[in-house]
């Protein structure tokens, strides 16, 4: 049990980490400074995220791990987070949609986890809403300006759904733990949270005449720890000055 | 020709303007104000914010492979703040009728400068905590000065930036003093980012007093209060006991308390290799500039689609 519930908060933990390690990228080379800024803030809301996980999924290990070496010393295939998220920052609109269909399917996954039975994972997800709620009022607001914007615009997001939306199938993928987790009323549903997902990203893609009909979802099994080529290099950045210089304070 | 009339009413008006100013009372955007104080003001105050836009670079370089999750959040809000502080100081420079657009299309061109001290490489860890300890420790005793400038919205824009630029230079001291407290590879990688960053530091109050061309009007404007040479050291009596307390040592063999004085006498700048990097051939004035124009130039369709969609609505 106890090493499920380590692995259920990887799970919830990859995800921001992966994408806040994304979206760090990009601080300092917005399309705008406002823009700029805004990323930066959805990045450190996810790194705040996911130094609460990581704190709690370190207590839960016990013995010396702490946040830090949740986050930096795992190998490659130690890493849950789903594919989606590792995807690089190829142009604005794959940032957006990226962020878009990340946050229309954790927003319903932290409404069910704000009632988990594990009171921190509880605790954690009623912060971690608030900024959910903005991420996604964000980023489908971008959604709906690149959609509705320029002929550029529509086909660069029409381009970017095409390439991201088949990696959102896995999102909805239940692993052992995630069953476990539900099951014993910890986690989340996620077969109750695609259709809310779905009815989301359809509804704000018809407004601006953006479709998703027609893709088939690929084969994407990051939740169990076999990523795309992208996350050994995020790792060789992520983790270079723990690797390079181990067991120092910094 | 000007008709003479108006040559009388500028004349007075130009006593008047520098009575408010020798009255310590602040100039603001409407206020009438001669050409070249307008104009030194929008040189100058553009040239602050690219210097925090371009800034955001070379510690933007570490924020992936910053140590430990506390350190990776503080960097980025640190170089978030740099971006804030751009925003608040072209904002102030757009009341001397000047826009956004124009002024980054200056920095693109060359026509406007930034800061020399971000031509320099970021190459380890410690030269985060190098910059926040030494170029943010520089920047603030220039830009305390400014809290006091006559022309209102930069002076104001001054007193918010203070507040946040003092806690990012404790933030970068502070990953000195843990360096230093650390491993010998720690305080040696500590020593290195010293070394490379003190001489650079000490270039950002710019050339000496008698090779200052602004200077003697802009202390009549009271746009500056006090004069290349006196803020570097002031800096540098700062820092030097600073640099005792760390352990690590300030790659001058002539630093040296002066009790007569009551200051540290310092050994010669490289003044060559000051004017070679502010000419652009600096280690990497190249790159950061190439960096802005990039990110400028693949952000010219995310601005026109924000546009079209705004005017499609309206409409």
């Amino acid at each position: 049990m106890k090493d499920t519930l380590y692995d259920y908060l990887l799970i919830l933990g990859d995800n921001p980490l992966i994408l806040g390690h994304r979206l760090s990228e990009l601080c300092g080379h917005g399309p705008t400074l406002e823009t700029d800024i805004a990323l930066t803030n959805l990045s450190l809301d996810l790194f705040g995220q996911v130094r609460s996980l990581f704190q709690y999924a370190a207590a839960v290990k016990g013995g010396n791990a702490t946040e830090d070496s949740v986050a930096f010393l795992r190998s490659e295939r130690g890493y849950k987070n789903a594919i989606l998220l590792e995807q690089p920052n190829i142009d604005f609109a794959h940032v957006m949609v990226r962020q878009f269909l990340y946050d229309a399917f954790n927003l319903p996954q932290l409404e069910q986890l704000v009632k988990s039975k594990d009171k921190t994972i509880a605790a954690i997800s009623a912060k971690s809403i608030k900024e959910c709620r903005y991420h996604f009022r964000f980023s489908s607001q971008w959604i709906r300006r690149l959609g509705g914007g320029t002929e550029e615009s529509h086909r660069r997001v029409t381009n970017a759904i095409n390439v991201l939306y088949p990696f959102a199938d896995e999102l909805f993928n239940e692993t052992m733990a995630e069953q476990k987790m539900k099951e014993v009323g910890i986690g989340a549903d996620l077969a109750k949270i695609k259709p809310i997902f779905v009815n989301e990203i359809n509804e704000t893609f018809n407004e601006v005449g953006l479709k998703v009909a027609d893709i088939a979802p690929r084969i994407a099994k990051g939740k169990e720890g076999l990523h795309s080529e992208q996350l050994g290099h995020i790792l060789a950045e992520l983790q270079y000055m723990q690797r390079a210089y181990p067991n120092m304070q910094w | 020709m000007m008709p003479k009339q108006n040559i009388l009413d500028d004349a007075k008006l130009a006593d008047q303007f520098q009575d408010h100013i020798d009255a310590d009372e602040k100039i603001e955007p409407k206020d009438w104000m001669p050409d070249k104080y307008r104009n030194t003001h929008i040189r100058q105050i553009s040239q602050h914010a690219h210097s925090e836009i371009v800034g955001m670079l070379p510690e933007g370089n570490w924020i992936g492979r910053a140590p430990t999750l506390r350190r990776k959040v503080a960097l980025l809000a640190k170089v978030q703040d740099e971006a804030g502080h751009g925003l608040y100081l072209y904002s102030a420079a757009e009341t001397l009728g000047i826009s956004r657009e124009e002024m980054i299309d200056q920095l693109h061109t060359g026509k406007a400068k930034y800061s020399s001290i971000f031509n320099y490489p970021t190459l380890s860890w410690a030269d985060i905590g190098a910059i926040g300890w030494l170029v943010d420790g520089a920047a603030i005793i220039n830009q305390v000065m400014l809290t006091r400038t006559s022309f209102g919205p930069y002076a104001r824009a001054m007193v918010r930036i203070c507040k946040e630029e003092s806690f990012h230079q404790r933030q970068g001291y502070e990953i000195m003093l843990t360096l230093c407290r650390g491993t010998n590879v720690q305080k040696e990688m500590a020593q290195d980012a010293l070394n490379r960053w003190w001489w650079p530091s000490l270039m950002m109050f710019g050339p000496r007093d008698n090779e200052s061309p602004h200077t003697e009007q802009s202390m009549k404007w009271k746009i500056k209060r006090k004069t290349n040479d006196e803020l570097r050291q002031q800096f540098i009596d700062n820092t030097a006991p600073q640099a005792d307390f760390l352990g690590i040592t300030i790659p001058d063999p002539d630093l040296k308390w002066n009790e007569s004085r009551k200051h540290y006498d310092f050994g010669e700048i490289d003044w060559d290799e000051f004017w070679t990097v502010v000419k652009g051939n600096g280690p990497m004035n190249k790159e950061r500039l190439d960096a802005r124009k990039k990110a400028w130039k693949e952000g010219t369709w995310v601005r026109e689609a924000a546009l079209a969609y705004a005017s499609n609505k309206v409409h």
